[in-house]
């Protein structure tokens, strides 16, 4: 309607909020690390079968600079976590994390002196992904949840806060 | 040579002040050893050329806490030559001022490198002239043993914390 109309459509009116949000959760780039068996379901959601290119995200890269989403994808051990919370350190803003699996959702049947209980400890965790581990329809279904919350987002007025917690 | 073989060579050389009571479990007998004496008997049961233990399996601890001595460490050896495979322990105990100690079988069986320093940091158990007495698995901060029977499964916040201080 409008201007649209007198440019014979070529161009698409929207407000900058929306277009920000849109771009960041169309390309969300995972970083791809895996902590234990979670993590085979999470390859198997990136290949063929299940596809995440559909959704922007089949390049998982490397390199926490380079990435946008944390699939936190495991039993988090304590002598895992330092490393787990430098990798997020690392990672560039906007970041999101979804903590896969009842091992990094609550710490799960390890209930012991040895595992981290539930990641969100320590990192700012945006979906939860419960199962053991989670068939991969509930990764994604776990992804097209943050894609909804990220369209949600201020991203332009009131951008989220990011820090790593101090202790339980 | 079978299972009761190999036990009676190791009392017709040790006798009975070095190994004692025999268990026969399903076919298959544990020798419990003097624990001074391990490393006299590792090195018999490698060198023998009838016995040829040339592979050690594994080393593990028990916690048989409130019973006295408290710990064992467990020998599982096979000989890849021979194809048969035996198991020996070793009982020893702590005292208020003394670690739980034991001769380290490094010198006989490279394998036993990992498997002592888990079992040192699981049972606080100390292995002498260990080449390398680190930790294995536990953050090197740690000074608990968590697979004591009077250790608490949680852990606590003070002997187990999430991150390094």
């Amino acid at each position: 309607m409008g201007i649209e109309r007198h440019l014979n459509d070529t161009v698409h009116v929207t407000n900058l909020e929306w277009f920000v949000n849109w771009a960041r959760k169309s390309s969300m780039w995972p970083l791809g690390f895996g902590l234990a068996c979670c993590a085979l379901e999470m390859i198997a959601t990136f290949v063929s079968r299940y596809d995440l290119a559909r959704f922007g995200m089949e390049v998982a890269r490397p390199s926490p600079r380079h990435a946008d989403l944390m699939i936190v994808s495991g039993t988090a051990s304590k002598k895992m976590l330092p490393a787990v919370l430098r990798i997020y350190e690392q990672m560039a803003e906007p970041r999101w994390v979804i903590a896969m699996g009842a091992c990094a959702c609550t710490g799960g049947i390890y209930k012991n002196y040895a595992v981290v209980q539930g990641i969100d400890r320590y990192l700012p965790v945006d979906v939860y992904v419960p199962g053991c581990p989670p068939r991969p329809e509930s990764l994604m279904d776990g992804i097209l949840q943050l894609h909804a919350k990220v369209m949600r987002e201020q991203s332009i007025h009131n951008p989220r806060t990011f820090e790593i917690k101090k202790g339980a | 040579m079978n299972q009761l073989e190999i036990g009676d060579k190791l009392l017709d050389k040790f006798g009975l002040e070095v190994i004692e009571t025999p268990a026969t479990f399903r076919d298959q007998m544990t020798l419990t050893v003097a624990a001074d004496k391990i490393l006299a008997v590792c090195k018999f049961l490698k060198e023998d050329p009838e016995l040829a233990f040339d592979f050690l399996s594994f080393v593990a601890g028990v916690d048989r806490h409130p019973a006295k001595p408290r710990f064992e460490v467990i020998y599982q050896i096979k000989s890849l030559k021979h194809n048969h495979r035996f198991r020996i322990k070793a009982r020893i105990d702590e005292s208020e001022t003394e670690p739980a100690t034991i001769d380290s079988v490094f010198s006989i069986w490279r394998t036993a490198d990992w498997h002592e320093r888990e079992t040192a940091e699981m049972f606080g158990i100390v292995f002498r002239n260990h080449p390398d007495p680190r930790k294995l698995l536990l953050p090197e901060e740690w000074t608990v043993h968590p697979l004591r029977k009077d250790f608490p499964l949680f852990g606590t916040e003070k002997d187990t914390p999430d991150l390094p201080a």
